[in-house]
């Protein structure tokens, strides 16, 4: 079996279900942490990243509207099947991140939990952020928190899988639909886990991934009237910047980035799903 | 139809006090401001009420640092249970001078005595004994076991209830911990100088809540200064973004609670009389002065042109006037520049083909005043659908299906309330999921209260204040 020549993959971006080349026709090149030609991954667009609006804001409905013991299978899901593909993930994830295998192993065994914790999140966030409200008057009053709506992500540069899962699970955890901007040196995990998600029971569109340069695509998310929040995990400070100013125009909920990226396998607790979520009181006479 | 006649009711305004000029509320004691003073008048007499300081930003400066200090020497450090005390002493103050504060806010304000009387000061007062609660209860609240609270809050509050959004800023930031610069509206600055003098009664420490009056320059040196750590805003949607502008790029927290254009839905099945009173209690409460107001009434087709009758007759016995006596209705609008703004867009509505409604009557000579106002024959795309107006004016839509209209209620950049009449529970329910805004309310309008978190979906802004939720907004929390 040794001298068979192997297969290689084509990186293609992950658009509405689908796996696209760039509209552009653009690639750029990936190299390993040695500088060693890896792939050529697609390299996304302007109109790439407003079609990717365009099917996170379709999916939407769907998404949210689905129960939440429903969404935590589904989320559930991607963690089987990412633990299948784990010595892929490990593969990428060593060579990219210039990590030794164990290392890498365990940032894929960490990404992996993530999306297991956040299953579990999904039908707790109603009981644990929602609340009745004892108003004093006649009404039965009640919050629930509900998903924001189209999420930009930008994803970290650095952790380019367990960094990737850190600020994509809450998104969908939420009942978010996402557009991710991948790390920019280290895209191909970001594929890889398109094609769990794919194959993970999550309808087209929930998740857009785009590999390319955040700098490029940023400001025009940041900017789009349909997308209703953005994180910023992934922009240097001088970007980042930029994209907060631009995201008020249309007054979008703006997760910022800590000035270094942080580590990722430190207990994330809710401070990545509350920027996602709102509340909505509802009231309700009591009476006849 | 005829109507009783109504004796004049004027509540008297001997109980208030006004002085004919006001410094700024720094560090526990009213010092002068450093820029030109502005006059505040009352709306419906266009009498000048009194003239208040105008804080620059050195003035804006000394009260960022007398907050500083107050946070670091002593409110801060404060025991949490006694800063509860505090806000206990300052609700009880506000019940003692509810009427003070009731005919001072009508005089300044120009809303209805009945209104400030009945709404915006008790849930003022009820707003701080909510939270006066929490101060020592914080670990309970589900953000992490030691939430801890943030600095100097900058805060800038409208002029449609200038002290009941003074509540909804000061109470749950000095609940947290954190101390106050707060910023009133140039044309209602009165009740918070008020305020002031509550905090000096209650002996809250200097510094805790700075009171700095003034325009939009001196909200701008406010959220602006490299001191303040939070920043919260009511308002427009237009300053909110050039705030949230402002804040990007700093480690600044900002929450924002902005304009809206409000859906109330009124399905075939809705008790008619009822749906009136809410549609009329949403629109014209307060003028219409009101950022959740219902303002695009969806009504099913099969029951429009009923609706429209019953809402029209009921229009026709709205007291509008002499917003001190105690059996008006609709005030008087807050300023001149507001009243220009609400006529440009009513003026639209008719340009742009919709059929313009008004009771018969006449309206005071002096103050500004804009009658209630009912366009029909509405189209999605004109500007009264779509702008949010502030006044009395309410826009009519039709809507054949469940479907339709939360199509029609969601196509809007804003997203903070909205309102649905139908007997059906099981159709309020879906229809109440569907809706893109924060606060929903089902066979009734315009209610608030401490304990229910108020807030936008979209470009209304982000953030809740009130219940639990509303504490986030000025807590770092660990988890």
């Amino acid at each position: 079996m040794s001298d068979r020549l192997p297969v290689r993959k084509t990186y293609k971006l992950y658009l509405g279900g689908a796996f696209p080349r760039s509209e552009s026709g653009r690639t750029y090149e990936v190299h390993d942490a040695k500088g060693h030609f890896v792939a050529n991954a697609a390299w996304a667009s302007r109109k790439d990243g407003r079609d990717a609006v365009v099917a996170a804001r379709g999916a939407f409905a769907k998404w949210s509207g689905a129960t939440a013991y429903n969404r935590g299978q589904v989320l559930y899901r991607v963690a089987e099947v990412m633990e299948g593909r784990a010595a892929q993930f490990t593969e990428e994830v060593a060579a990219g991140e210039g990590l030794s295998t164990g290392r890498a192993r365990a940032a894929v065994d960490a990404a992996i939990d993530r999306w297991v914790w956040y299953a579990g999140w999904t039908d707790k966030l109603a009981a644990v952020l929602g609340s009745t409200n004892p108003v004093a008057g006649p009404y039965f009053g009640f919050s629930v928190p509900e998903p924001t709506g189209v999420v930009a992500v930008l994803a970290p540069q650095r952790s380019s899988l367990l960094g990737l899962v850190s600020v994509l699970a809450p998104v969908l955890a939420a009942g978010n639909t996402a557009v991710v901007v991948s790390s920019k040196e280290r895209p191909l995990p970001a594929i890889t886990l398109g094609e769990v998600l794919a194959t993970s029971d999550v309808p087209g569109g929930v998740v857009n991934l785009l590999t390319g340069d955040a700098a490029e695509i940023g400001p025009w998310l940041a900017e789009h009237a349909d997308v209703d929040a953005i994180d910023l995990a992934g922009a240097p400070a001088p970007l980042a910047m930029e994209l907060e100013r631009s995201a008020a125009g249309t007054v979008k909920r703006v997760l910022r980035a800590p000035a270094d990226e942080p580590d990722w396998s430190a207990d994330p607790g809710l401070s990545r799903l509350r920027p996602f979520l709102e509340t909505k009181s509802v009231w309700h006479p009591i009476g006849v | 139809m005829t109507m009783f006649e109504y004796a004049p009711a004027p509540e008297s305004r001997s109980i208030v006090d006004i002085r004919p000029s006001y410094g700024l509320f720094v560090d526990g004691e009213f010092t002068d401001g450093t820029g030109t003073p502005l006059k505040t008048v009352n709306p419906a007499t266009e009498e000048v009420l009194s003239e208040v300081a105008v804080g620059t930003d050195a003035d804006v400066d000394r009260a960022v640092r007398a907050a500083r200090r107050a946070f670091v020497k002593t409110w801060g450090p404060m025991r949490p249970a006694d800063r509860g005390k505090y806000l206990f002493r300052i609700a009880r103050l506000l019940q003692e001078r509810a009427r003070e504060f009731a005919v001072l806010e009508t005089l300044d304000n120009g809303k209805p005595i009945r209104e400030s009387r009945d709404v915006d000061v008790p849930l003022a007062a009820a707003h701080f004994f909510y939270h006066a609660g929490w101060a020592d209860k914080l670990e309970h609240a589900g953000l992490g076991p030691a939430p801890r609270p943030l600095g100097v809050a900058g805060q800038v509050i409208p002029w449609n209830f200038p002290l009941l959004m003074l509540a909804w800023k000061v109470a749950p930031a000095l609940a947290t911990g954190n101390t106050v610069v707060l910023k009133p509206a140039e044309t209602t600055p009165l009740t918070a100088l008020l305020f002031a003098e509550v905090c000096q009664q209650a002996d809250l420490p200097p510094g805790v809540v700075n009171i700095v009056t003034g325009a939009g320059e001196t909200g701008r040196a406010v959220i602006s200064h490299p001191d303040v750590d939070k920043v919260a805003f009511t308002g427009s949607t237009e300053v909110g973004r050039s705030i949230a502008r402002a804040v990007a790029g700093t480690e600044k927290r900002l929450t924002l609670e902005l304009g809206g254009k409000a859906a109330n839905i009124v399905f075939d099945d809705a008790p008619v009389d009822q749906a009136v009173e809410g549609i009329v209690r949403g629109i014209f409460f307060n003028q219409g002065h009101v950022c959740c107001a219902g303002s695009r009434l969806l009504v099913q087709e099969s029951v429009h042109d009923d609706v429209v009758a019953a809402l029209q007759r009921r229009i026709g016995t709205l007291r509008v006037g002499d917003p001190m006596d105690k059996n008006t209705d609709l005030g008087a609008i807050n300023s001149h520049a507001q009243l220009e703004r609400i006529r440009e867009l009513a003026a639209y509505g008719e340009t742009e083909g919709a059929t313009c409604w008004q009771p018969e009557g006449d309206l005071p000579d002096r103050g500004f005043w804009f009658k209630p106002t009912v366009f029909t024959d509405v189209s999605p795309a004109h500007r009264i659908a779509r702008d949010e107006v502030f006044g009395p004016v309410l826009s009519v839509m039709t809507f054949r299906t469940p479907d339709e209209a939360v199509a029609k209620a969601n196509n809007t950049t804003y997203g903070l309330s909205a309102g649905i009449w139908s007997e059906k529970g099981s159709r309020i329910l879906q229809v109440t999921d569907q809706l893109r805004a924060g606060v929903v309310w089902a066979n009734t309008f315009n209610e608030f209260d401490p304990t229910s978190p108020f807030g936008g979906y979209k470009q209304s802004g982000y953030g809740r204040e009130g219940g639990r939720q509303g504490l986030a907004a000025y807590l770092r929390s660990d988890s």
